[in-house]
């Protein structure tokens, strides 16, 4: 709290909110800025992009009159600070407009294949986080050994493989030759409808439902298209975590540790690990984030019907509400991960406080 | 990139599959599966439904007053709706009577009003294929007199005495299914005719109703139990978009699908010789071609349009990349259609090309050439690029998405634009009237919907001839008058038309009676057993 009477030969004003609340408002001043460069940036982008939003309503056949009625409807005729002031307007009233593609209300469409990313990318932060940093922290600590050696080899191929190889390859021996594993979709068809969505990811609404038949076979469609992800973000985490891990274990704190006679385990993990947390928060949060940005070549492969290919499909259709949309939720997915981070940072650091 | 991805993935996992053994299981006997892209479904309206996937929905949803039975596509348009119909003398007028006893999904029944208000519907909603009723005259103003019911009869009244066939192939279009209009009207939102509320739900009377459609992910109808044939073996129908063909082929080898309709050439070739699974062959009507632009001072020389006739190498494309997607087709009525040519006169012939552009006095010219990024598309252009380059012409490839091509074609600047064109309605002057129609010529026309006039082609009295033969009610004449304009247009037109697609569907062999629609409709469901 900022104490106003301590300083009162400055002449300083009685401040009128208290910090907790300046803080409050402006990250939010900061959000809303951000969120607002952000849509101006993509609208702008949308708008002079030699894409035509009216040849993906009227089709190719439509004759100039058809063509000039929709173009006017769509406000085209307007200039384009015009234009973004109409669609900020309607965005701030919660109305992102209806997709071309889909004949509904962005917002409908969002919250449909949004939850089934969402899904997809906390199941493969997961593994890559769980795997990822054993990994990393084994192979610091046996720096040089053939166990570092193995585990750069699988993280390189990780970080190098195309993910639609590494996922058709996937399919073909999970799926197609063993049957451990669902093939591509959410559910197979004989499940789906079963179980009323509520958040829209299939595991949750089973496990809501109380249907554990569904459930499993959900489990079994993900659990592939998960892992491959899982892998691939693996490769970058497990990366970050050694590098960060040698780091600290050249540090003298830690040959001190050593000296004191603590076991090897408490050095790495009581000592040097703990002051990694930090930087590991950063790295996972990024490798989440860019799961939730939706992984186009993965959902196609996989006919997932998530985020990324719902952008992609829209922006290639010039479907500018729906990548306008889509692109509000990733920026704000980005902007929660950052608040996340920083509050992750003061519980794992005191000195942040 | 993405082509090339799609590429090394599928000759990836065709290598792997082709030498692992899998067994084919099974979908229920009384449900459907389905695997096919359905991404371009944009609405379920049958008044604005205007890609190939939504066509399939409407097909088996909406009925229409003609329409075509699937076991016999040969015998053209048969009575659905209507039972009957009469021409009047001057040939303007239609008399339909409508047949008693049909029921919409609603349980309401169809009636000629129902029939009226669909009709009158689509022309007063404007959409993109309304194009397909206003070109007989029908217009928001004059509607209601020109669609009129009458007790048990529909009357529509033409400008022109037009061929019936013509007017009754368009009404076997999607635009031409029926909707309930009581259920349409009680969704109907300010003033909207239930446009809204139609471009995600159904309410026809048809063999299927649609029980759920998710965008880019998947289409479920259900048997219509009263459906004037008698209920379909298949009770349900699921339709599963899977963009990528070795998933689709996965999926068919495992047999959690029936069908897959996307597979490429290296699937088909993979899967032909599995156990439990046969490929079934359909000629669409999609059609490859190239078009030159008239308004280049060098490419609206007559001999030049001749020489770039004997730049594509039809056989060798169609039995290579091509092969089992396309047949050698030189002619802009697809095979099928009334009047469709057979005549491919045209062959690759390097030294004659190279001759003709000599005599026309062409020397180092460079052309640039508009190609939507599509495998089959970059791979023909790429032909063509080495086709040219050997008679001398610089050929710079302009490769961008669909929109991007599509609107610098339709704004004439391309030099020379490779295309695909797909019939709208199953009747000659479907593609007639784009390829060899044009009446005038202007910039200021601005007749962008007319592929002659995107290439600045007057036609040279194709137009006219057009005209005639869409009038023709003589069906043989009529035949007769398209072969003498499509003999005309290969000689003379700046067109050069490649090759006709065939459609590979491949199946669980116990599968029986699918249609794709061949070129002339979309696919049914009703007659499937399995």
């Amino acid at each position: 709290m900022v104490s106003v009477t301590s300083q009162p030969e400055e002449g300083r004003k009685s401040a009128p909110f208290p910090a907790w609340l300046r803080k409050f408002l402006t990250t939010c001043g900061s959000i809303a800025a951000t969120m607002l460069g952000l849509l101006l940036v993509t609208f702008v982008i949308g708008r002079v992009m030699p894409i035509d939003p009216v040849l993906a309503i009227v089709g190719e056949r439509a004759s100039q009159e058809s063509y000039d009625a929709v173009y006017h409807q769509l406000g085209l005729d307007k200039p384009l600070m015009v234009q973004f002031f109409y669609y900020l307007w309607d965005v701030l009233h919660g109305d992102f407009g209806n997709s071309l593609l889909t004949a509904r209300p962005v917002s409908q469409d969002i919250a449909r294949v949004f939850p089934a990313t969402m899904e997809l990318a906390t199941l493969g932060v997961v593994i890559g986080m769980f795997l990822g940093i054993p990994m990393g922290v084994l192979s610091a600590v046996h720096r040089g050994t053939w166990i570092d050696q193995t585990i750069r080899v699988l993280t390189l191929v990780g970080y190098s493989m195309p993910i639609f190889w590494l996922g058709m390859m996937g399919l073909l021996l999970f799926y197609g030759i063993l049957g451990w594993v669902g093939g591509p979709g959410r559910l197979d068809i004989f499940f789906e409808g079963l179980v009323p969505s509520v958040t829209g990811m299939v595991l949750v609404d089973a496990l809501l439902a109380g249907d554990m038949d569904v459930f499993w076979n959900g489990f079994s469609h993900l659990i592939l298209p998960a892992s491959l992800l899982g892998y691939y973000s693996l490769a970058y985490i497990s990366r970050m975590t050694r590098s960060f891990m040698l780091e600290q274990l050249s540090a003298e704190y830690i040959t001190t540790a050593r000296v004191k006679g603590l076991s090897e385990r408490q050095v790495i993990w009581g000592h040097a690990f703990k002051n990694i947390r930090v930087q590991l928060v950063t790295v996972v949060a990024l490798s989440y984030a860019n799961l939730l940005e939706g992984s186009v070549l993965t959902e196609i492969i996989f006919s997932w019907p998530g985020i990324g290919s719902y952008i992609t499909t829209a922006l290639l259709s010039a479907d500018m509400n729906a990548v306008l949309g889509g692109t509000v939720v990733v920026g704000l997915i980005f902007i929660c991960l950052n608040i996340l981070s920083d509050l992750l940072y003061k519980i794992f650091d005191p000195r942040a406080k | 990139m993405m082509i090339f991805k799609s590429l090394l993935a599928g000759a990836a996992i065709g290598l792997a599959i082709s030498t692992s053994p899998m067994a084919i299981a099974a979908t229920p006997d009384n449900v459907l599966v389905v695997a096919m892209r359905i991404d371009d479904i944009t609405t379920l309206d049958p008044a604005e439904s205007f890609e190939f996937a939504g066509g399939d929905v409407s097909r088996n949803v909406y009925m229409k007053l003609v329409n075509f039975d699937p076991t016999d596509l040969d015998a053209g348009y048969k009575p659905e709706i209507a039972e009957s119909w009469t021409v009047s003398d001057d040939g303007t007028t239609i008399t339909f009577k409508i047949k008693e006893g049909l029921s919409f999904h609603s349980g309401n029944p169809v009636t000629a009003e129902d029939v009226e208000f669909s009709l009158q519907r689509a022309v007063l909603l404007n959409k993109t294929p309304s194009f397909i009723l206003t070109q007989f005259g029908f217009s928001a103003e004059n509607v209601a007199q020109t669609i009129k019911a009458d007790g048990d009869t529909v009357t529509i009244t033409t400008d022109q005495p037009y061929a019936t066939s013509f007017v009754l192939n368009c009404l076997t279009a999607t635009i031409g299914g029926i909707v309930d209009k009581k259920t349409v009207l009680a969704h109907e939102v300010d003033g909207d005719m239930g446009n809204e509320w139609l471009k995600t739900n159904s309410a026809g009377s048809g063999a299927y109703s649609v029980q759920a459609w998710n965008p880019s992910d998947s289409v479920v109808m259900t048997a219509n139990p009263d459906y004037y044939r008698g209920t379909p073996e298949m009770t349900r129908v699921i339709i599963k978009h899977v963009q990528e063909s070795a998933s689709q082929r996965l999926q068919l080898e495992r047999g959690d699908i029936d069908v897959a309709r996307n597979l490429n050439p290296e699937d088909v070739a993979g899967i032909s010789s599995v156990e439990g699974v046969k490929v079934v062959d359909e000629l669409k009507g999609r059609l490859m071609y190239l078009s030159l632009n008239q308004q280049h001072p060098v490419l609206s020389k007559p001999k030049v349009r001749e020489a770039f006739k004997y730049l594509v190498d039809y056989e060798g494309m169609t039995q290579s990349f091509l092969k089992g997607q396309y047949t050698v087709h030189q002619n802009f009525l697809p095979q099928t259609y009334l009047g469709a040519s057979s005549e491919n006169p045209f062959a690759l012939n390097l030294e004659k090309a190279k001759a003709l552009l000599e005599e026309a006095g062409v020397d180092g010219l460079e052309l640039t050439v508009g190609v939507r990024e599509a495998q089959e598309r970059l791979e023909i252009a790429q032909s063509f690029q080495n086709n040219a380059a050997a008679a001398g012409i610089k050929v710079n490839l302009t490769v961008g998405t669909g929109k991007q091509i599509l609107g610098q074609y339709r704004a004439r600047e391309l030099d020379v634009y490779l295309g695909a064109w797909g019939p709208d309605y199953p009747d000659p002057h479907t593609n007639a009237g784009t390829f060899a129609f044009n009446p005038d010529n202007s910039k200021e026309a601005n007749a962008t919907g007319l592929l002659a006039w995107r290439n600045g082609w007057d036609t040279a009295g194709l137009t006219e001839k057009t005209a005639a033969a869409v009038v023709e009610n003589d069906r043989a004449v009529r035949a007769k008058l398209y072969d003498e304009i499509q003999a005309e247009f290969r000689e003379t037109s700046p067109f050069i038309v490649m090759a006709q697609q065939i459609e590979q569907n491949a199946m669980n062999e116990k599968v029986m009676n699918f249609s794709g629609g061949q070129a002339i409709t979309s696919a049914s469901y009703w007659q499937v057993t399995k």
